[in-house]
């Protein structure tokens, strides 16, 4: 029997009985779209969250300074003490390797004014490697450049929110900025990254570090300092050097008395994953368990249709129909069943997820693996589902499938 | 030519043994009609099943065109009946919702024909069973009873066996129907086909030229009609 005889055969059979046909494609279209649906979900989760670790910066290492301990052990509170300091910054930047930047901040939040608008804001002051170090783009104008950190020039840029706060529409570039009663020029904006939590980073602005500390706090103390890796596996290492070089300039003998901590990105990326992968696993599961319900739906359709043409088996093999014949036959509808709901199924599962993302605002992300995946399980399905049947179709006896009533 | 030496089937339901045939012997010609006659429980059912090679016997040899039959695999008496062997069916075993063209191609499909041969055979095979041209692509369920036993005919035919086998082919038609049914049998007989009919009708069984009856798995006579 030819591939094309056998494709001609399963179309007669399951044009045969339409209803009961499209019920049975509906049990795996319902289980592969919730699938591929499911998945979209769990990977778009998981692609937002990846999105707004990358926008913190990346390979990131964070120096804090510890808590500041009074007299009778009281204790202020981790990174109140002002015990990292400029001195602590270009150790680092001239000692540790691997590293791609190095930028100390130094951060508090001051009264600012411009052309009587004022609002309350974060003020930092960092060096140019901060753009690279915290993934910062410039949205107009420049960044201020190291000479203007040496010469404690008093430029500022302002993060987008800040600029709608102060000028709504208008270009701020140009346009001076009053903090503390000191005139600062703006001279650039840097581009929105989108809300993360309670602080939002858009609402802030950056000023050369040694004119914060001469102008605005009145010391060479840092609140914190970032480090970029340069690659992913170095962090470790980075952190290791890091931890070294300070313990060494901080004299700390015991990590439990060290008087700074840093905090590496990937543990706080790792753990998002860990979440989110579990989260997937979850939603593929339940509806991995309705793509099997499905598959029963289709072993159930294909046992009622081997008795239903019993007659119709033993009439094939008496004008010579072999056993691999009629199980061929049968295996193939229940793959072709399959097949189509998979076809369908993958289709909706798409139209679903594009439509969650676009009117209830849920992150979903379409790979090609999991559309792939789908159809390979779909095939497994009607082989799994279809093979019993086809067995007991291809073993039946012809002159007993001929008498059948 | 086909040929039955010393065969016995026994079947064994619950512990108890039933002979169906008792070392029946039979040589059937090229070109023969026989009709195999007799009661219900007789034996002939069996006799149809050996002769059609859908079951084996429990002991001697079946011989068509010298080959032994009795002693084949399931996918070998697939072969046996799709090259050697055409049926006819009381109930006509049409499948229903296809065309005629489509019910009597479908031994072709398994045979491995070419698209444009079976077309041309199938025809062939309809006129020679007599069917009238304006209904080979209607579905099988909107013809009578005569026209789906043409159909049947047809495709027993389209693969130019060795022998037909006709079990009860008249048993669901009218008596004037049958009458030209049989006719259409003789006619393929007169061309030289090798036909068997089974049946428990002394006048259906008239068309035959040679009339074996079985009674309690025995062959009780055997006998040319002139």
């Amino acid at each position: 029997m030819s591939i094309t005889d056998l494709f001609s055969e399963t179309f007669w059979a399951l044009t045969g009985n339409k209803i009961r046909t499209a019920l049975t494609i509906l049990g795996i279209v319902i289980g592969i779209g919730s699938v591929i649906t499911m998945v979209a979900i769990g990977q778009g989760s998981q692609a937002a969250i990846e999105n707004s670790i990358a926008a913190i910066g990346s390979n990131l290492l964070i120096v804090t300074p510890g808590a500041q301990r009074g007299a009778g052990g009281f204790s202020a509170g981790r990174g109140s003490a002002r015990t990292l300091t400029q001195a602590d910054a270009d150790a680092i930047k001239s000692t540790v390797t691997n590293t791609s930047g190095v930028a100390p901040e130094l951060t508090s939040r001051y009264q600012i004014a411009a052309k009587g608008q004022n609002t309350n804001t974060s003020v930092t002051g960092t060096v140019p490697d901060y753009l690279t170090v915290r993934n910062v783009q410039i949205a107009t104008g420049t960044f201020f450049a190291d000479s203007q950190v040496s010469s404690d020039a008093k430029v500022a840029i302002l993060g987008p929110t800040t600029v709608t706060d102060l000028y709504g529409t208008a270009d701020p570039v140009g346009q001076t900025i009053r903090i503390r009663n000191i005139d600062f020029q703006v001279i650039g904006t840097t581009v929105a990254k989108g809300g993360t939590g309670f602080n939002n980073p858009d609402d802030i602005v950056y000023i050369p570090i040694s004119t914060a500390q001469r102008f605005l706090s009145g010391g060479t103390y840092v609140s914190q300092i970032s480090i970029a890796a340069k690659t992913q596996k170095v962090m470790s290492d980075v952190q290791q050097q890091i931890t070294a070089l300070l313990d060494q300039r901080h004299k700390i003998t015991s990590s439990a008395t060290a008087d700074f901590s840093v905090i590496n990105q990937a543990d706080i990326a790792g753990a998002a994953t860990s979440t989110t992968n579990t989260l997937t696993l979850l939603l593929a599961s339940t509806a991995g368990i309705s793509l099997f319900v499905g598959g029963i739906g289709i072993m159930n359709m294909m046992l009622t249709s081997v008795t239903e043409r019993t007659r119709e088996i033993g009439l094939r093999k008496a004008i010579g129909a072999t056993n691999g014949d009629i199980s061929r036959q049968f295996l193939m509808e229940a793959i072709m069943l399959t097949f189509i709901g998979g076809a369908i199924g993958v289709g909706l599962g798409w139209a679903a997820a594009l439509a969650l993302k676009q009117f209830a605002n849920v992150s979903t992300q379409i790979s090609i693996t999991s559309i792939i995946a789908a159809f390979a399980v779909s095939a497994v399905v009607g082989i799994i589902f279809g093979y019993y049947p086809a067995r007991r179709a291809s073993l039946l006896k012809p002159i007993e499938a001929l008498r059948y009533e | 030519m086909i040929e039955i030496k010393d065969v016995s089937k026994i079947y064994h339901t619950g512990g108890e043994e039933t002979v169906a045939l008792d070392h029946v012997s039979l040589k059937i010609n090229d070109g023969e009609f026989v009709a195999i006659v007799g009661p219900s429980g007789s034996g002939k059912s069996t006799m149809m099943h050996i002769l059609g090679a859908l079951d084996n016997p429990t002991t001697g040899q079946y011989l068509i065109d010298g080959q032994d039959v009795a002693k084949l695999k399931d996918d070998q008496l697939a072969k046996m009946r799709k090259n050697k062997i055409g049926f006819v069916f009381q109930a006509f075993n049409l499948l229903p919702r296809a065309t005629v063209m489509r019910n009597v191609t479908l031994p072709l499909i398994y045979a491995g024909a070419p698209q444009k041969e079976r077309e041309q055979k199938a025809t062939a095979a309809l006129a020679a069973a007599g069917l009238d041209k304006s209904k080979y692509n209607n579905h099988s369920n909107q013809l009578s009873g005569g026209q789906m036993q043409r159909v049947a005919i047809a495709r027993a035919l389209v693969n130019d066996p060795s022998l037909i086998l006709a079990d009860e082919p008249t048993g669901n038609l009218d008596s004037k129907t049958s009458h030209t049914i049989m006719t259409t049998l003789q006619a393929l007989n007169k061309k030289g086909h090798t036909i068997v009919l089974i049946t428990h009708e002394l006048d259906i069984a008239a068309y035959a030229s040679r009339v074996i009856s079985i009674r309690d798995g025995k062959l009780e006579h055997d006998r040319k009609n002139k």
